[in-house]
């Protein structure tokens, strides 16, 4: 019977929670890295015993860790990421040049079909890449260079590139997306990139229909139709089927559409999920009701999921890297808590129940489907 | 030998159980001993001093008999206590919340 193996960064260390194929009953082993807060972990899906975890600390700095035997033992690798050339200047929150300091690492994507690569999206806003298994990194440095990242300006938790996506029809197509400068997208493995915002609109910016300058929060792509991505942006839910060139709102009837996390069912590319959270300074969900939202339409008409959930008293937060679904048949869906809650659902969303229920806060959940 | 007390986290990082003993080349200065840390435990880089700037890391302090020396300049000599190893030089992550 499959497995799954599901790793859970938190403010204060790593969690690997198992199960078998019927997500009933867990196993919760950690905390890897105590007091370190962990923003991200990762499998290679080309060999899920590989394991890449970024590490750091207010006190410490940055450290990556590297697993072979999927989770159970780490040693840490490069940590050196070094601006390409002059790192320049970025805006800050007053408008004033600010110059570019890298600060941590917030996601760590590696590569679909060597477990050696492996990309790291950090603060200030950069792309890094390795080659071999993590021990030295290379800055992307077209991204930056590409013209408007003097303009980049940081959202409230800094200026973070936090959502990668690797197209898996076109190896030299990558997307990533940076709070709050925007969605980027390269053609030619790295080298040149492009914003990819026409359509969105965000009222908070002087002009809101700007090329660069939008909060975008995350975006998410089904594996057979790497063209169309979903986004949950500051505000809406966005929608594009030409890989971002074009953009439009499916907001729909949600109750808000302010939030973090956006998720694609692992065989159903239209069905979408998202957690509604009231608004940009009240980080809790509407009504301290928890909803995951669904839409089996690709957005615009969505469902509340409840059962399972707690529908009254929660006012907890789902971080933009909190939320993951397996590949089983019917697929699961997950996503951690502030309050450090995992969820399961192994249907689909119908119901949920809680695989743990009182680790750190939660910064990222994913999960790794195994034989 | 100089010895050297690091904070529990980056004792964990490196390995090891109570102090570090470690031989320097020169005087005895914060610079001396961080590069001799850094030169026996690698994984330390970036952990006490940023990795790009080279300087102490904003929620790190350094103490020499007794006596806070952070903000000294990098090549002060320390303490004679400290270059002839009858005290440790102690790296301390700051006492601030989170």
């Amino acid at each position: 019977m499959s497995k799954v193996r599901v790793l859970v960064g938190t403010k204060k260390g790593a969690f690997i929670l198992t199960s078998d194929g019927r997500r009933r009953k867990w196993s919760v082993d950690g905390p890897h890295f105590g007091g370190w807060e962990i923003y991200h972990l990762k499998g290679s899906p080309a060999d899920p015993n590989r394991l890449y975890a970024s590490q750091s600390s207010g006190w410490f700095g940055q450290l990556v860790q590297r697993s072979n035997d999927g989770g159970r033992t780490w040693e840490p690798v490069g940590n050196a990421f070094a601006y390409d050339g002059v790192a320049g200047t970025h805006q800050w929150y007053d408008g004033t040049a600010h110059p570019w300091e890298f600060k941590r690492v917030w996601h760590l994507e590696p590569s679909l079909t060597d477990p050696e690569v492996v990309f790291a999206g950090v603060e200030d806003a950069a792309l890094f890449r390795s080659a071999d298994g993590g021990k030295t990194w290379r800055e992307l440095s077209g991204l930056r260079g590409h013209g408007s990242g003097p303009r980049w300006q940081p959202g409230a938790g800094g200026m973070c590139l936090h959502t990668v996506l690797l197209d898996p029809v076109d190896p030299a197509r990558m997307f990533i997306a940076i709070s709050a400068a925007g969605a980027f997208r390269t053609d030619d493995h790295g080298t040149t990139w492009k914003p990819i915002n026409r359509g969105l609109r965000s009222e908070h910016i002087p002009d809101p229909a700007a090329e660069v300058g939008h909060c975008v929060h995350r975006i998410a792509m089904h594996a057979s139709r790497p063209r169309t991505l979903f986004m949950q942006k500051h505000w809406d839910i966005m929608r594009s089927d030409d890989a971002g060139d074009s953009w439009r709102e499916v907001s729909g009837n949600l109750p808000s559409d302010f939030g973090f996390p956006i998720e694609v069912h692992a065989h159903e590319p239209e069905t979408v999920y998202v957690v509604p959270i009231k608004s940009d300074s009240e980080h809790y969900p509407p009504e301290g009701k928890l909803r995951v939202y669904r839409s089996r339409t690709g957005g615009n008409e969505w469902e509340a999921l409840t059962e399972g959930l707690p529908q009254r008293d929660c006012f907890v937060n789902v971080l933009r890297d909190s939320m993951a679904v397996d590949s089983l048949d019917p697929c699961g869906v997950y996503f951690g808590t502030t309050g450090g809650q995992v969820y399961v659902s192994a249907d689909g969303g119908d119901k949920w129940e809680a695989a743990v229920r009182d680790l750190p806060a939660v910064l990222s959940v994913e999960v790794q489907t195994l034989p | 030998m100089i010895r050297v007390v690091l904070p529990a986290h980056l004792r964990n990082l490196a390995r090891v159980d109570g102090e570090v003993a470690l031989e320097i080349q020169g005087p005895a200065t914060q610079r001396s001993i961080l590069d001799a840390v850094e030169a026996a435990y690698p994984v330390l880089c970036g952990t006490i001093r940023d990795r790009s700037t080279r300087r102490r890391r904003a929620f790190v302090r350094f103490f020499a008999c007794g006596e806070d020396v952070s903000h000294e300049p990098e090549d002060t000599p320390l303490p004679e206590p400290i270059a002839a190893g009858k005290e440790p030089f102690l790296v301390i992550g700051a006492i601030a919340g989170g």
